[in-house]
């Protein structure tokens, strides 16, 4: 898994709330072979106008947001499907990490397992320095962002915003690890487990399928 | 000695599915059922392959396409609704037979959406803990289970060890109380509900639906209620099993038999919350004042009650709503105090996992009776299973369909996202639970209501309040 620990970055202002991972990335972006390619379809239907040309107001088609790798978002984003498209897109395109007063559940467990760390701040600072942002009152419009210390930091001014993450998802994204393997680590523990839990509830152990497992065959 | 502490009905499902607790909030729990259809659960095999890692517990997954099979009656065979989606089903298939998992594929009696046939089938039960790469999951929760929805990695966790490493989330307990009006269904009373919370509201919790109106619905409509959790943000939303729950269950295919239900039984009846145990949070809505709810925007939030007028932007709480009711109108080309009732559909949309059951089919066809779709309205009925198809058709409901204008469709997840091609730049009253921007195709402007608030729309040609149509 990609780790995270720090980064400066362009920041990319989009405060509306609820943004909903449909729009991070339409269902019809979704139907694939490969998950390559994901980013293709990042705000779709926002970045390109009706002719299909870029929009030149969407905030990512403009400098120096085209650039962007942090994205400070309204409330509730990620919101909607569980799509874990819609991470993968972002990180596609270059986001490697997310800020916002709350997201979606689902979405922000999907972030960390795809190199993206994110940031719950107060609402009123996310406000405050999505509008600076957006007013060109940062300098390069940048941002620094630490897991390592949980900080957001303003570059050159003496603003620093400390953030939480979830301590086991936070280290799986510092150091990059398999989270199967750390699972397995349990395998003890686990068997144990179903030891008595078959016996409790065997019901909720169904028989192997009638068919036998097959090779797929191409 | 001491009373055991009084616990909620999640509380008891947590913990009896805790296998470690790894600290800070987090544990590593049994997953009982993984269902995998074929837009994620596709991706997820692909990748656990690619890991070169095999499943676990192959006899608890279950492999289900309905995401991108086109439902078009015509279509012979039925397959994919676009060449890649042949693809990704024709991959999925492939997947499901080398991992050795159950696939309810195509050409089978029972197959269907994953949220209607995994309580159809008895897949789903009480207590289960249920994960799927789709946010629906929580729909489980209608029959007792705790269902949540999962991305791809966690997917291919799950696949790989059955079991998940998941945050302790809180309990919210939102009461219905009361007799529900004429008129008024589930639907209306999640949508209500969330026009009065909000749509983050729930973020963070596990919802507990409780109160003599949940009690009063029928499985089917206890289904709906809970499907609709994760549009107020809640990863899962459940009715604790009774006896309404046990009747359904019992029979099911994956259900169990004999004395093994019995011990099932005499364990689910365990489940429920104990009196005197305590929510994080509590909300209560008065069933007996509801009405049939619409959205008017493209947040499930943005919802009145079908007699009313939009709401003006200016009377929102804060900017920030404020401007997401601005955006809204803009998008769904509709003008603030504008009457609901005087919005003029394209489409009338009846299917999807929160609205396509029997039931749900039942009552829009016994509104359609004797009645015609409005000229210009194009209305399609998609059921939610190949099993709710035959069961409808037994009863001639897809000829009340038929005749009213509908088309009748195969069984799938249909036009609920994307469109299928097939809806663009068109207003649509639809029984499906996302009204988001272009969800049902692009510049689609969706209105959620009730199976039977669309069929009276269809007819009328414009949103329409069933209590002023009867007769």
């Amino acid at each position: 898994m990609e780790s995270f620990t720090r980064l400066t970055g362009v920041a990319a202002p989009m405060l509306r709330p609820n943004i909903d991972t449909d729009q991070i990335i339409p269902t019809r972006f979704l139907a694939r072979l490969s998950e390559d390619g994901l980013g293709e379809g990042l705000f779709a239907e926002w970045r390109t106008q009706a002719d299909g040309t870029p929009d030149p107001d969407f905030i990512l088609n403009r400098a120096p947001w085209d650039r962007a790798q942090i994205l400070v978002a309204g409330a509730n984003f990620g919101c909607g499907s569980s799509r874990e498209a819609a991470p993968r897109a972002l990180r596609q395109r270059g986001f490697r990490a997310l800020i916002a007063p709350s997201f979606g559940d689902i979405f922000y467990n999907n972030c960390f397992r795809n190199g993206i760390v994110p940031v719950r701040l107060a609402p009123d600072i996310v406000e405050s320095i999505g509008t600076r942002l957006l007013q060109g009152r940062l300098a390069g419009c940048e941002l620094s962002i630490s897991l390592e210390t949980g900080e957001v930091h303003i570059p050159g001014s003496g603003e620093t915003f400390g953030f939480g993450t979830p301590p086991l998802l936070r280290r799986m994204l510092l150091e990059g690890l398999d989270e199967i393997e750390l699972t397995l680590a349990h395998a003890g523990a686990i068997a144990s487990f179903r030891r008595s839990d078959r016996q409790r509830r065997p019901w909720a152990y169904l028989q192997d399928p009638s068919f036998p497992p097959k090779e797929a065959t191409p | 000695m001491n009373q055991p502490r009084a616990r909620t009905f999640f509380e008891k499902v947590w913990d009896e599915h805790v296998i470690a607790d790894l600290g800070d909030g987090a544990f590593l729990l049994q997953v009982d059922r993984l269902l995998l259809h074929d837009v994620t659960g596709g991706v997820v095999m692909r990748e656990l392959r690619d890991a070169g890692r095999k499943s676990d517990s192959p006899a608890q997954v279950f492999g289900i396409i309905d995401h991108l099979l086109t439902t078009l009656p015509q279509a012979a065979p039925r397959d994919g609704w676009s060449p890649v989606a042949v693809q990704v089903i024709s991959e999925t298939r492939h997947a499901s037979q080398a991992l050795g998992i159950r696939l309810i594929d195509v050409p089978d009696p029972r197959q269907g959406i994953t949220h209607v046939i995994a309580p159809e089938l008895g897949i789903a039960l009480p207590g289960l803990t249920i994960v799927c790469g789709d946010s629906h999951t929580c729909t489980l929760g209608g029959i007792g289970a705790v269902g949540w929805g999962i991305g791809t990695s966690e997917g291919t966790h799950v696949l790989a060890t059955q079991t998940l490493v998941e945050t302790r989330p809180k309990t919210m307990r939102v009461r219905f109380d009361g007799a529900l009006p004429p008129g008024v269904s589930a639907k209306d009373m999640i949508l209500a509900l969330i026009g009065r919370i909000g749509a983050a509201a729930g973020s963070g919790y596990a919802v507990e639906f409780s109160g003599s109106a949940v009690r009063a619905l029928p499985v089917e409509a206890r289904l709906t209620l809970c499907n609709m959790a994760v549009e107020f943000s809640a990863k899962y939303g459940f009715v604790p099993p009774d006896e309404l729950t046990y009747a359904y269950l019992r029979e099911r295919e994956y259900a169990p038999q004999g004395a093994a239900w019995d011990q099932a039984l005499a364990y689910w009846r365990t489940l429920p919350t104990d009196a005197g145990a305590r929510f994080d949070a509590e909300v209560e809505v008065d069933a007996t004042s509801l009405q049939p709810q619409v959205t008017w925007g493209t947040s499930p939030q943005h919802v009145i009650p079908v007699s009313g007028r939009i709401p003006a932007p200016e009377d929102c709480v804060d900017a920030a709503t404020r401007a997401l009711a601005q955006r809204a109108l803009a998008y769904q080309q509709l003008a603030p105090g504008t009457r609901m009732q005087d919005i003029a559909i394209d489409v009338a949309y009846i299917g999807t996992c929160t609205n396509a059951r029997l039931s749900d089919l039942r009552l829009a066809a016994g509104f359609l009776r004797g009645r015609k779709v409005a000229a210009g309205v194009t209305a399609i009925c998609v059921p939610g299973s190949s099993t709710v198809k035959r069961q409808a058709e037994a009863e001639g409901l897809h000829e009340v369909f038929i005749n009213a204008g509908f088309e009748w469709h195969n069984a799938g997840c249909g036009m609920c996202g994307s469109g299928r091609g097939r809806l663009q730049d068109v207003r649509v009253i639809s029984s499906s639970n996302r009204n988001f921007e272009n969800r049902q195709g692009q510049r689609t402007r969706t209105h959620l209501a009730s199976p039977l608030t669309v069929a009276a729309s269809a007819v009328a040609g414009r949103i329409a309040d069933v209590r002023q149509m009867d007769n």
